[in-house]
């Protein structure tokens, strides 16, 4: 007679840890998703402030260079 | 950063296929256990993370030991990818088991040797983090964390064999365990099979994962070298 007793319902615990695992995981993925963006995004900023810091020495050397130039010939004049 | 590898798109696609082929044959293809009924399914996810949890937590002591003698920092990128993801791994695992635990012991939590040594391998590998956030320096940080990963690394196996070694109520469903351990049960061919095929699917998922925690790590190197080279 034992062995025609039907197992305990425990569905509701098998369902919550089924639900468990894959809200972890889902949280774990966004948290990827979150920080591999958030990285791309620092990384155009840094990339394009580097290109400005390229940039902005050679202006100012080129109007050294012109300072310079025109200084001379108001020397000349 | 170059566009993601084909090889790895593939490799998400075919972890997705996979954990939702276990998932199937987890919840539906494999037969109802007699004793513990629905909640035993539980199972096949719950060995399936505490495995590559495990391995991964080895795994990343053998990438601290490469780090200490190279002394190269992608080796140190590749040991955090490696624990942060058997943590996370790890961390399902201990909630799993304790989900299934509540019907079967009639507790959440019992300080049994397993169930501890569990806890303090996740305490242990949370704390790595927290070392790391304490030290600036990329160089020292990487020579801490690989010592740290190193010594960490002897928690994976004292976790493992804790059932195999103590008295325990844990059972053991592989190989023969303490004969007071509470929830022990006989495979199936059916189980087998879910069983199997679980521990493939997270390890596959575990080497996906790994790949991509890994690009994302050079990533943030680049981005923390930009900074250093605009702060100069």
């Amino acid at each position: 007679m034992l062995l025609l007793d039907a197992p305990p319902d425990t569905s509701a615990y098998m369902i919550a840890g089924y639900i468990v695992f894959f809200v972890v995981a889902a949280i774990y993925l966004l948290s990827l998703l979150v920080r591999w963006r958030n990285l791309h995004e620092d990384m155009t900023t840094l990339e394009s402030i580097e290109k400005e810091s390229k940039v902005i020495p050679q202006k100012t050397v080129r109007t050294a260079k012109r300072k310079g130039a025109n200084k001379k010939t108001a020397k000349k004049k | 950063m170059r566009s993601k590898p084909l090889t790895l798109k593939i490799l998400d696609i075919a972890s997705l296929l996979a954990l939702a082929v276990a998932t199937y044959l987890a919840l539906i293809y494999a037969p109802e256990e007699a004793t513990m009924g629905q909640v035993q399914r539980v199972f096949y996810f719950h060995i399936g993370t505490a495995w590559t949890g495990l391995l991964g937590f080895v795994f990343a002591a053998g990438l601290g030991v490469v780090y200490l003698i190279k002394q190269d920092l992608k080796w140190d990128i590749a040991e955090v990818a490696a624990v942060e993801i058997s943590a996370v791994f790890f961390f399902i695992t201990i909630l799993l088991g304790s989900i299934w635990a509540r019907p079967i012991w009639n507790t959440w939590w019992t300080w049994d040797p397993r169930l501890t040594t569990a806890a303090i391998t996740e305490l242990i590998y949370a704390a790595y983090f927290m070392l790391r956030e304490g030290i600036e320096d990329p160089d020292r940080r990487a020579r801490f964390g690989a010592v740290y990963t190193l010594v960490g690394g002897l928690s994976a196996p004292i976790t493992f064999f804790s059932i195999r070694l103590f008295r325990t109520i844990h059972p053991v469903v592989i190989g023969s365990g303490d004969p007071g351990a509470t929830g022990a049960f006989a495979m199936t061919s059916g189980m087998l099979l879910a069983f199997f095929f679980a521990l493939f699917t997270f390890t596959l998922i575990f080497v996906d994962l790994f790949w991509n925690r890994v690009r994302m790590g050079q990533l943030a190197a680049k981005v923390e070298q930009l900074k250093i080279n605009l702060m100069h």
